[in-house]
């Protein structure tokens, strides 16, 4: 087993955020990208839950990869996302009830996210633990700053607020200045993702 | 004298000279004012006698009667409205003056972002923003701001246009995207019954007011109680729609100057007049249908003849159903395309309570088919002609 942080390990952990992002580069979990960027507070719970359910289902996995028989393999890797996700859904019922509401039916569908199929199918079953926590910490935070940058652009012009925070002062306002109503329409969120991977791939050249 | 000008200051604009930057806008307007002499150097071409930028000039000209008038119904509105006397050329005036700062603005943002991007691909400038830039400012209420619609310009021309790879591979019409945009961001800006009427004084003329709430007639009729329909029903008055002085987006109110702009089109050949018909028929037919079969609502109540001159219908059916880029090709997909387009408005207008107004949603949605449409048509006369080659 090669050191902690070594080269590979290191590549394990930033590729996914950057120059092999699940959303930008393989356009994975869209659904989900679209559907709770509303508002910033939502993205980011979205993202930290979606990162740790990746990364407690990677080791998981990993942890148990020889012991399970390939044909059920797709049902075993199902069965621990979504314990994971009940758990995750149930404590932010308990400590973040607003959000959980705000995030309704998406927090279940993380089961179904294909970010985390994805990673459990050719990353955990074939990698030690350590790499897959890596592996599953970085795309979960490789898909949750997506999901950040597009929640804040959102909700500041379509709300002209940042986690509830009036941002655009009342002058803007009275000098005629208007929330814009479409940024709380998830097509708008399908155009600025657009966008970022407009912007994203024209800075990285493969 | 033209010519020699533009020959003069040529050599700035050419590799080397100092004004390079702005090659593609030289090329722009010299080949807007000049028909350009130079053909296409690859394959076969057939050559029309007018170009594209021409045919976009008769457009254009096509719009004005439209727009003109547009400005004068601006002034009578407001001054009706305030309940004073003014001669028809101080209304004319007033049109002009809160009409012309939405013109300038859509053109600067429009080509402005046409230029660069133009420069920027070292393309030629393209010429189909001339009559989106008209079209926007005609497609509006007239209490819109001006920096939404400078917004929603900018918009439309990226994402609608530039996207795609410019002017003629566009899927939406730019100026209903433009539209779209602004109905869906400022909804409260779009419709309702606070827009429909100029507030602002300029120049001296008119006058400051705070609120005028007036609506259109189909705003009025969205509003009003089925059990009020046959009051409201008896105050509609189908001269005054056709010539035009009612609340309604600048372009769009009056039949008449629609009219000989569709006339202008229709003899130059540039629309087609398939689907200018057909979007009538269609429309004809759903409106008839709701009157004898529709619901209990006073909008479904509204005679067949009324929809057709009321709200955008004669507008979009004139100069944005027929916009060749977005509409069918085949001349069979035409007379479909324009059909469901006047179906689909009267049906939005009379069941979807949001938005009293169905013919920009309705152009939109048929955008999206009409490559559809053309593929089963150009399919089914394949096929017809490999039968008869057995």
């Amino acid at each position: 087993m090669s050191k902690l942080f070594s080269k590979d390990n290191q590549k394990v952990f930033l590729e996914p955020l950057n120059i092999n992002n699940p959303i930008l580069i393989q356009v994975l979990g869209i659904c989900s990208a679209l559907a709770v960027t509303a508002k910033l507070e939502p993205a980011i719970v979205m993202g930290l839950s979606v990162t740790v359910i990746m990364a407690f289902s990677n080791v998981i996995i990993s942890l148990i990869r020889k012991t399970i028989p390939n044909r059920i393999r797709i049902i075993i890797q199902l069965v621990v996302v979504a314990a994971l996700v009940t758990i995750v859904s149930m404590i932010l019922k308990a400590f973040a009830y607003d959000v959980s509401v705000q995030l309704s039916v998406y927090v279940g569908l993380i089961i179904t996210n294909c970010i985390l199929m994805g990673r459990l199918e050719a990353f955990a079953m074939t990698n030690g633990p350590w790499e897959s926590l890596l592996d599953g910490v970085g795309n979960g935070l490789g898909y949750a700053w997506i999901l950040v940058v597009v929640g804040g652009v959102r909700e500041l012009l379509g709300s002209g607020t940042l986690l509830n925070i009036r941002l655009i002062p009342q002058s803007f306002y009275d000098a005629g200045y208007m929330n814009n109503g479409m940024m709380t329409m998830p097509a708008m969120a399908m155009i600025l993702l657009g966008c970022v991977i407009w912007v994203h791939r024209s800075f990285i050249k493969e | 004298m033209l010519h020699e000008y533009i020959e003069k200051i040529r050599p700035h604009f050419e590799e080397g000279g100092k004004l390079k930057a702005f090659r593609s806008v030289f090329d722009g307007f010299e080949t807007f004012l000049l028909v350009p002499n130079t053909t296409s150097k690859s394959g076969v071409s057939i050559h029309d006698a007018i170009d594209s930028k021409r045919i976009m000039s008769f457009v254009v000209i096509a719009l004005m009667p439209a727009l003109l008038f547009g400005m004068y119904n601006i002034g009578l509105q407001h001054y009706s409205y305030i309940h004073a006397e003014a001669s028809h050329l101080t209304m004319f005036l007033y049109g002009l003056c809160i009409t012309l700062p939405k013109i300038v603005v859509s053109y600067a943002v429009g080509l402005g972002i046409e230029f660069t991007v133009a420069q920027w691909k070292h393309e030629e400038i393209q010429e189909g923003y001339l009559v989106t830039g008209m079209l926007i400012p005609m497609i509006v209420p007239v209490n819109c701001p001006l920096w939404m619609l400078a917004l929603a310009v900018a918009f439309s021309v990226i994402f609608a246009k530039e996207i795609y790879g410019g002017t003629g591979m566009n899927i939406f019409n730019p100026a209903l995207v433009a539209r779209a945009f602004l109905f869906f961001a400022y909804p409260s800006k779009m419709s309702g019954d606070k827009v429909w009427i100029s507030t602002d004084q300029v120049f001296g003329m008119g006058k400051d007011l705070d609120v005028v709430s007036s609506a259109t007639p189909l705003g009025q009729a969205a509003n009003t109680a089925f059990e009020n329909s046959a009051e409201f029903l008896g105050s509609m008055d189908f001269s005054s729609y056709v010539i035009g002085t009612m609340p309604g987006s600048i372009g769009e109110t009056s039949v008449i100057a629609i009219l000989i702009g569709a006339f202008i089109l229709l003899w130059t050949k540039i629309a087609s007049w398939r689907t200018m018909v057909s979007v009538f028929i269609g429309g004809a037919i759903v409106g008839f249908l709701f009157n004898v079969a529709g619901p209990q609502t006073t909008i479904a109540q509204i005679p067949w003849y009324d929809h057709l001159v009321l709200g955008g219908f004669c507008f979009g059916a004139v100069f944005m159903a027929t916009d060749p880029v977005t509409s069918c090709r085949t001349e069979k997909g035409k007379y479909i395309y324009g059909f469901l387009i006047g179906a689909l408005a009267i049906t939005i207008r009379v069941l979807n309570p949001g938005y009293p107004e169905g013919m920009m949603l309705a152009i939109l949605f048929m955008n999206v088919f009409a490559p559809t449409i053309d593929y089963c048509f150009v399919n089914n006369n394949i096929n017809k002609r490999l039968k008869r080659a057995k």
